[in-house]
């Protein structure tokens, strides 16, 4: 008779990978967390270099502004069609501009200039850090005195945190605006009603709430892309590159998806915003 | 000027140097040699501040780096010029930008001085009307010039070559031997480069350290290497490029490759 073989059973080798995974994953995330402490702690630390953040703010904000005004329109006319099409049985089409509005200034607004915001930018600050980081650039920078989280995450932290809230209001009046123009274009909704609609179901809890949203997605975005970049290895070469910005992509969506969830029930169920 | 004492890294389960002792003396140039993955360009990185270590002792300039926090590290480092393998330059800024990084960064000297510092910066390493030109536009000659000349922008005392001729042609090698043999009498600096091309190990090495295994396998002048009775070393230096040897007026190194005539 043979003795048993010293091959692991397949849950066993299973459940050290699950392990290794988990381990792998919550080091990784104690790293994003230790870049964020110190992005912040460098936030507070002068001098704060401003042309550097000028230029983020250019790059992020206002050449954004069209595909965010775009991507919101679409959304609000969207909105409107369907909201219009599902409420009229109800006979409460008159609703739709409440609908319009309340879903893209709590909700729609800030997710929309957020998703496109991380493909757009979270992406890219990957690429780019990622390529400095491959190309020694990051250790070309330590080895002139010079913080890389200081001189290359906080103007990027920075600027997102302060234009997606910015961006967000812009996507949101289109989005408005879109809405507007489905309903009374397609349906011959009176438009002044929409207006009148608008203007009675609109808060500034509301606003306020699509703020917080979207600077806390804008604050999410920079900390992926910024942790994704740094976290590559020097011998990661082209392909560590792509990896890296393509995982930056992911996550950054499902960290906004999670960030939303976690902000709704905060915001409406524990401090009760409406 | 440089001293390692019983240094030991790893990375996971990979031992990097394991228990290395060193001394660069001020003024020298010191040429680490090995095979890949030996640990040289992490000894470069780990005097340089760039990596710490699992246990031992780096000395630059009568400080001891390996615990510093980053301000006095920085003050240290002011003192270093690196010239990375890539050059490291940086892609966004032109020329003249990446030379006064530095400056723009720590010194409060107007856009016309830093000028000056520029283009005497690039008067050094033999490049003129460049200064507005982005990396991208340089051969790779040039661009390794241009990471000297921002190497030696802060007027550092330590100068840190890594692979300082990979990847550039034979003629162009010889270009950069030159410039960092004229760089090295010129400033008087201490110098440390690592490099596979025995060619560019002979012409600008004063001193030579062997690293096999993570630890120091010879050290000593050019000729004493020669001499050393090592047959890794002896390999090493023998098939690195043994013409290229020939190219050095060294009657000793010649006699022991047997290629002397007289």
């Amino acid at each position: 008779m043979s003795p048993p073989t010293s091959t692991p059973a397949p849950s066993n080798g299973l459940a050290f990978l699950i392990k290794k995974r988990v381990y792998h994953s919550l080091s990784e995330l104690g790293d994003a967390f230790r870049l964020l402490g110190e992005t912040i702690f460098q936030i507070f630390r002068p001098p704060l270099q401003f042309d550097l953040l000028m230029k983020q703010l250019l790059l992020i904000g206002v050449n954004s502004l069209a595909v965010v005004l775009l991507s919101g329109f679409f959304t609000g006319m969207v909105l409107g069609v369907q909201g219009y099409v599902q409420l009229k049985p109800y006979a409460v089409e008159g609703s739709v501009a409440q609908f319009v509005s309340v879903s893209v200034v709590k909700e729609l607004g800030p997710m929309i200039t957020a998703f496109v915001l991380s493909g757009r930018i979270g992406a890219s600050i990957t690429a780019e850090l990622s390529t400095m980081k491959v190309t020694e650039q990051i250790d070309a920078l330590e080895v002139m005195g010079t913080n890389p989280v200081k001189y290359l995450v906080v103007p990027r932290f920075l600027a997102c945190s302060f234009m997606l809230p910015t961006l967000t209001i812009f996507s949101t009046f289109a989005g408005i605006f879109g809405g507007y123009v489905a309903v009374v274009t397609l349906f011959g909704f009176n438009g002044d009603f929409y207006i009148l609609q608008v203007q009675r179901h609109l808060y500034v809890g509301s606003v306020l709430i699509s703020l917080i949203k979207a600077t806390s997605f804008g604050m999410a975005i920079a900390a992926v892309g910024c942790y994704k970049g740094f976290s590559i290895s020097t011998a990661g070469g082209a392909e560590g590159v792509g990896t890296a910005t393509t995982g930056s992509a992911v996550i950054s969506l499902i960290t906004i998806l999670i960030l939303d969830f976690v902000l709704n029930h905060i915001l409406f169920n524990v401090l009760g915003m409406i | 000027m440089i001293s390692v004492k019983n240094v030991r890294k790893a990375f996971g389960e990979k031992k990097v140097l394991n228990g290395l002792d060193l001394e660069i003396p001020k003024g020298e140039t010191l040429v680490i040699m090995g095979r890949s993955g030996c640990g040289k360009s992490v000894l470069l990185k780990i005097i340089a501040g760039l990596l710490s270590i699992d246990e031992g002792e780096v000395w630059v300039d009568g400080t001891e780096i390996t615990n510093l926090k980053r301000k006095p590290l920085n003050e240290i480092r002011r003192k270093i010029g690196m010239l990375f393998q890539s050059a490291a330059l940086f892609d966004s800024m032109s020329v003249a930008e990446n030379i006064a990084f530095m400056l723009n960064q720590h010194t409060d000297l107007s856009q016309q001085d830093m000028r000056k510092v520029v283009d005497e910066k690039l008067n050094l390493v033999d490049l003129d009307g460049v200064q507005d030109l982005r990396p991208a536009q340089l051969s790779g000659g040039m661009r390794k010039r241009v990471g000297l000349a921002r190497a030696l922008a802060f007027n550092p005392e330590i100068i840190l070559y890594d692979e300082p001729t990979t990847g550039l042609d034979p003629v162009t090698c010889t270009e950069i031997n030159q410039l960092i043999r004229d760089l090295n009498q010129k400033l008087q600096v201490t110098s440390v480069v690592v490099t596979h091309d025995m060619h560019s190990a002979f012409s600008v090495g004063t001193l030579m350290v062997m690293l096999h295994e993570g630890r120091k396998l010879a050290y000593g002048t050019p000729e004493e290497m020669i001499n050393e009775d090592n047959p890794i070393l002896q390999q090493f230096i023998l098939f690195g490029a043994p013409d290229q040897i020939l190219n050095i007026d060294d009657p000793t190194l010649r006699k022991y490759i047997g290629r002397d005539t007289q």
